[in-house]
């Protein structure tokens, strides 16, 4: 099952995210929240990120959500910091909550990365009201 | 040497985290004042990660790098972080550093900055410094200078990049909300990186 990392520059925001996606893709175990530093202070950790995507990965993959700015620095950071791994990472070009739920329900539902990447990047285009 | 680049590390630290308050300030003119803040809590780390023991230059750097992506917290992080990483991979191995050394270090950390930040020179960021910085240091060693002469030349011409930086908009980062509000402002980013070199270049002087 494509695993998710969910990248944020504070920890209550990805394990909040990882809250909602673990009740609607109840089941999924490679789900994985790294949020802030290691201390609880808000920032990013490339090497936090690359932790949770090794946690992350079973064999299928994983995609990352990041929120903004030096989350998405990072994100591709910790993608470098990969490399050699043998594990396929991918950043999801999406918005964090939405994409994060959207990439939850494809994977859970078997697709492959493709499928996944695809599903968080649709979110882009949902409107909100109308 | 492996002392001795600890020592030159711990000194850039030193510097960084005596202008803390400094670089913060020029980060609240035109970002989200943590400049100096994220950069002094990354060099802290790196003060008591990185050893005397590191058997190499490389060793060092990539310590360095490691720590500062893991501490740092904002966008300086994964920039520094490559940076250091990338000039790692160079110098690898090295214990004593000639000046064709730095050169290549130089324009290694240069490159991964380029390619974790997409950006180019004139964006009013780091790069405005480092740039000249390197171009002013390759023409004082290929005509024959040593280390401290190229980096002397180097210094003088990140000095410059930052007065450059205060005269355009940035592009890049959060001062790019801004637009041309941040003319008239220096760069943090530009100005840690030109306080890097300086700490280098009096290290190496001695």
């Amino acid at each position: 099952m494509v695993g998710l990392v969910i990248v944020s520059h504070s920890s209550k925001i990805a394990e909040g995210i990882k809250d909602l996606t673990d009740q609607i893709a109840s089941g999924h175990k490679g789900i994985i929240a790294a949020g802030g530093l290691e201390t609880g202070e808000i920032g990013t950790d490339a090497v936090r990120i690359s932790e949770a995507v090794k946690k992350a990965d079973d064999g299928d993959g994983v995609v990352l959500l990041a929120d903004l700015g030096s989350g998405i620095m990072s994100a591709e950071t910790a993608m470098d910091l990969l490399d050699g791994e043998g594990i396929s990472v991918r950043l999801a070009d999406a918005p964090i909550v939405e994409g994060a739920i959207a990439a939850a329900v494809a994977a859970v539902c078997g697709q492959n990365m493709d499928g996944v990447i695809a599903a968080a990047e649709q979110t882009r285009a949902v409107h909100k009201i109308n | 040497m492996s002392t001795r680049v600890y020592d030159c590390l711990k000194a850039i630290g030193e510097k960084i985290i005596e202008n803390k308050d400094f670089l913060t300030d020029l980060d609240r003119e035109i970002g989200d004042a943590d400049h100096g803040v994220n950069m002094a809590r990354g060099f802290q780390s790196v003060i008591e990660k990185v050893s005397q023991e590191d058997p190499d230059i490389g060793a060092a750097l990539k310590k360095t790098g490691m720590t500062l992506l893991s501490t740092v917290g904002g966008a300086s992080g994964p920039l520094y972080g490559t940076a250091y990483m990338e000039a790692a991979k160079v110098l690898a191995g090295k214990q004593v550093l000639e000046p064709e050394d730095f050169k290549a270090a130089l324009e290694a950390a240069i490159a991964g900055i380029q390619k974790r930040g997409k950006a180019e020179k004139g964006e009013k960021t780091m790069l405005d410094s480092l740039i000249p910085a390197l171009e002013a240091y390759t023409d004082k060693i290929e005509a024959g200078a040593g280390l401290f002469e190229g980096l002397d030349a180097a210094c003088k011409a990140a000095n410059e990049g930052i007065e450059f930086t205060k005269t355009i908009a940035a592009t890049k980062g959060r001062a790019s909300y801004l637009g041309d509000r941040s003319i008239g402002h220096q760069d943090p980013g530009a100005t840690s990186a030109t306080m890097t070199l300086e700490v280098i270049r009096d290290f190496v002087k001695g």
